[in-house]
C-alpha cells in the first residue's frame, strides 16, 4: 500500500493508530486517581510529541543514514519558527503558509550552512554545524532584532498588516492561528466516567504532518537514493571510486533534514504564536541527537520514540516533587518515608536531567542500538522461547 | 595508440622524486602488468590515473581524453574502475545492495535524488545484480552484511562491483596482497576468466610473480620513480636488469 512493502505499510499503521488515539493512550488514568500525574495526554504535551518527533524524523535522515552527526539544527528548527511568526504577521493567521514559508526558509539556510560545513566530515562537521547554530542564536539575540525580536521573542502585536487577515478580532484581540478558521488551539473534550480525553486541533493538525513526514521517511530509507546515503556512511571511498559524487548526496540529505526541522519549528510557532532565539541553541540541537541515539539512530521509528521518551520525561518527571513522593510513601513508617524520599530526591522534579542522563548511558553502553534494539531483543527472545530450534545465526539488519 | 597512454609523468613528494618521466602505454583488450621493488612508485602511478593524485608534469590520456583533473568518480564515469590492494566494500550494506549501488552509478550518473523509487521495483537492476552475484558465484551470499565475509570473497565481490559497471580499463592494485595460496589462485582463474570472457583492458599491480606471469600479456618494470623495461613476459624473466632491480647485485 501507498508504494511499501507489507512491513513498512504496518509499520506506517501502528505510528498512525497510535498517534490517532494518543488521547486515549496518553490518559489511561482516572483524573481522580493518584497516579493522574503520568497522564501525557494534554495538548501541549501531545503536540510536542509528535513536532520533536518530526524534528528527530528528520534529523535521523542526516545522522542515521549518513552518520554526519550536525550539532546545529536547532538552528532551523528556529529559523523556521521566525519565517512562521512573518508569515502570520503580514499575510495572516492560516497556518498553512505559515507551515510552507518555513519550511522554504529552513531548506535555503540549509543550503548555505550544508554547503560550508560539508567541505568537513567527522568532528570538523559537527563543530561547523555547531559554531553556524551558535552565530545564528547570538545573531538573533543582538543585531537582527528587528527581524528576531531579540531577547523579548517575535510576537504577534494588534497593529500587524495581516493583508489576507484581520489585524485584530471584533473583540479587539490579536487572532489565533487557524487552519481554514478551525483554531488550533480549539479543544474537545470527551469525559467517559472519571477519563477525561482531550482533543486538540493543534495535535491532529501536527500528527498528520507528522504521519506525512514518517511515511516520506520510509519512503526515502527504501529507496535508491537511501542507499546511497547509507553507502556515505558505509565506504566514502569506494562510492568515489564506483563513480558517484558524494557531495551532493550528503547535501540533498542535509537539507532534506533542514527542512524537517523548518517544518517542526513552523508548526511550533503555529501552536503557539511566538519565536525565541533560544529554540536555536546549542542544547536543543543536542537534544534532537540525544532523541535520535535513545530511540535508535538509523532505524525508522526509533527518533519518534526517543522524541516521546524525552519529551515525557521533561513533562512528567519534572513534575513529581517531594510532597508527591511524601504521598506515595505514605505507607512506610516516619523515618523510612523521609529516608526514601531522600534518596530519590535528586532524580525527581529539577534533577529529571540526572535520571535521564542515567538511562541515556545506559541505553547507549547496553543497547547501542537505542531503545529499537531493546525492542527487537526483547522479540528475538520471546520468540527465541517459543521456537528455540528456529535460531538464527545472524542478527537482522535494524529497521 | 593504446587506450591508456600516460606519457612523461613526474611527481615529486616534498625532497622525493617518486615518479619521474614515466612513459607507458597500454594495448586495448590486454593484460598489462606494472611490477617494480616497493617504493619503486607504482601505487603512486596508479593514483595518478585515477586521480586521487596529479602529476607534477606529463600526460594522462585515457581513450582520447585527459583524465588530469577530474575527480575520482569522473574519471570512473569514464570507464575506469579500481579494484584496492585490501577490498573496499561498503561493509555494512548487504552483499546484494553492494552489487546494485555501481549498476545505479552506471545508470543515473555521479548523482540521482530517486528518493521517490523504491529498490526493489527497480527490476532491471536487481536483475542485473544477481546476475553478476551468480558470475560470482556469490548468490547464496547475497542477504550478508558484506562485511562479514572472509577476505577473498570480499575481493571477488570488490571485482565483481568493478565489472558490473562494464568498465573499459579495470585497474588492480596488488589484488592478491596478503592472501593464502588458495585465495590467491581463486583470484587468478577468476582475472583469466574476466580476461578471456569479456572485452576489457587491465591494467594491474602486483608484487607476486606467480599472478604476473599468469596473467600479463605485457610487463612494465618500475624502478626508482622510472619505468626500467617493457617487454613480454618471457623476455622480462631472462631479463638481467629486472633480476638486478628486484634481488640486488648478488643475485
Amino acid at each position: 500500500m501507498f508504494g511499501l512493502e507489507k512491513k513498512d505499510t504496518s509499520l506506517l499503521l501502528i505510528v498512525a493508530v497510535l498517534t490517532m488515539f494518543a488521547p486515549f493512550i496518553l490518559n489511561p488514568f482516572p483524573t481522580d486517581s493518584a497516579l493522574a500525574q503520568f497522564n501525557a495526554g494534554y495538548p501541549d504535551l501531545m503536540q510536542r510529541f509528535v513536532i520533536f518527533g518530526i524534528f528527530a524524523i528528520g534529523f535521523n535522515i542526516l545522522f542515521g543514514l549518513t552518520g554526519y552527526l550536525s550539532f546545529g539544527h536547532a538552528a532551523f528548527l528556529g529559523v523556521g519558527s521566525y519565517a512562521a511568526v512573518w508569515m502570520f504577521k503580514l499575510i495572516g493567521m492560516n497556518v498553512l503558509p505559515a507551515i510552507l514559508l518555513a519550511i522554504i526558509v529552513s531548506g535555503l539556510f540549509s543550503v548555505i550552512i550544508g554547503y560550508v560545513s560539508l567541505r568537513r566530515s567527522g568532528i570538523y562537521f559537527s563543530i561547523l554545524t555547531l559554531a553556524f547554530a551558535q552565530m545564528s542564536f547570538a545573531l538573533a539575540y543582538s543585531v537582527l532584532t528587528p527581524i528576531t525580536g531579540g531577547e523579548t521573542g517575535l510576537q504577534l502585536a494588534l497593529d500587524d498588516p495581516r493583508i489576507l487577515g484581520v489585524s485584530q478580532t471584533a473583540e479587539g484581540n490579536i487572532p489565533v492561528p487557524s487552519l481554514f478558521g478551525l483554531e488550533m488551539r480549539s479543544t474537545a473534550e470527551l469525559v467517559v466516567g472519571p477519563w477525561e480525553f482531550v482533543f486538540n486541533v493543534g495535535y491532529y493538525t501536527s500528527a498528520l504532518f507528522m504521519l506525512a513526514s514518517f511515511y516520506l521517511a520510509i519512503r526515502i530509507f527504501r529507496s535508491p537514493f537511501g542507499m546511497m546515503l547509507r553507502a556515505v556512511k558505509s565506504n566514502q571511498q569506494r562510492m568515489n571510486y564506483t563513480g558517484l559524487n558524494t557531495r551532493p548526496y550528503t547535501l540533498a540529505a542535509f537539507v532534506i533534514s533542514g527542512m524537517y526541522a523548518g517544518l517542526a519549528g513552523g508548526l511550533m510557532a503555529s501552536m503557539d504564536p511566538l519565536a525565541g532565539a533560544e529554540r536555536m541553541q546549542w542544547t536543543a540541537s543536542g537534544e534532537v541527537v540525544l532523541m535520535t541515539i535513545l530511540g535508535g539512530a538509523g532505524t525508522l521509528i526509533g527518533p519518534v520514540l526517543g522524541a516521546g521518551f524525552i519529551k515525557y520525561f521533561e513533562n512528567i518527571f519534572s513534575k513529581i516533587n517531594d510532597n508527591v513522593l511524601h504521598g506515595w510513601f505514605a505507607f512506610l513508617p516516619d523515618g523510612m518515608e523521609d529516608f526514601v524520599v531522600f534518596i530519590i530526591h535528586p532524580f525527581i522534579g529539577k534533577g529529571w536531567h540526572l535520571t535521564l542522563g542515567i538511562l541515556f548511558m545506559m541505553v547507549v553502553i547496553f543497547l547501542p542500538g537505542g531503545l529499537v534494539e531493546g525492542g527487537q531483543r526483547i522479540s528475538s527472545w520471546v520468540r527465541g522461547r517459543k521456537s528455540e530450534d528456529k535460531a538464527k545465526g545472524k542478527t537482522e539488519p535494524a529497521e | 595508440m593504446g587506450i591508456l597512454e600516460v606519457k612523461n609523468v613526474g611527481k615529486r613528494f616534498g625532497g622525493l622524486q617518486a615518479l619521474s618521466e614515466v612513459n607507458l602505454s597500454v594495448a586495448e583488450n590486454s593484460c598489462h602488468a606494472i611490477i617494480g621493488p616497493n617504493g619503486a612508485g607504482k601505487s603512486t602511478l596508479l593514483n595518478c590515473l585515477v586521480g586521487k593524485l596529479i602529476p607534477d608534469s606529463g600526460s594522462v590520456m585515457f581513450d582520447g581524453q585527459s583524465v588530469l583533473g577530474r575527480a575520482p568518480y569522473e574519471i570512473n564515469q569514464m570507464g575506469i574502475s579500481r579494484v584496492f590492494q585490501t577490498p573496499e566494500i561498503f561493509g555494512d550494506l548487504t552483499v546484494m545492495e553492494n552489487m546494485m549501488i555501481p549498476i545505479f552509478a552506471k545508470r543515473d550518473g555521479a548523482f540521482r535524488m530517486h528518493a521517490f523509487e523504491t529498490i526493489t521495483n527497480e527490476k532491471q537492476v536487481v536483475e542485473q545484480a544477481e546476475k553478476m552475484l551468480e558470475e560470482m558465484n556469490m548468490a547464496d551470499k547475497r542477504h550478508m552484511h558484506a562485511a562479514a565475509m572472509s577476505r577473498g570473497d570480499k575481493r571477488r565481490l570488490e571485482i565483481g562491483m568493478c565489472l558490473s559497471q562494464e568498465p573499459r580499463l579495470l585497474l588492480l592494485d596488488e589484488p592478491t596482497a596478503g592472501m593464502a595460496r588458495a585465495d590467491t589462485n581463486n583470484t587468478i582463474d577468476l582475472l583469466k576468466q574476466i580476461k578471456e570472457e569479456r572485452d576489457i583492458t587491465i591494467a594491474i599491480i602486483e608484487h607476486d610473480m606467480h599472478v604476473v606471469f599468469s596473467l600479463a600479456d605485457r610487463i612494465t618494470v618500475l624502478a626508482q620513480g622510472t619505468p626500467l623495461v617493457e617487454d613480454d613476459p618471457q623476455n622480462i624473466k631472462g631479463n638481467p636488469k629486472v633480476r638486478e632491480a628486484y634481488l640486488g647485485e648478488s643475485a
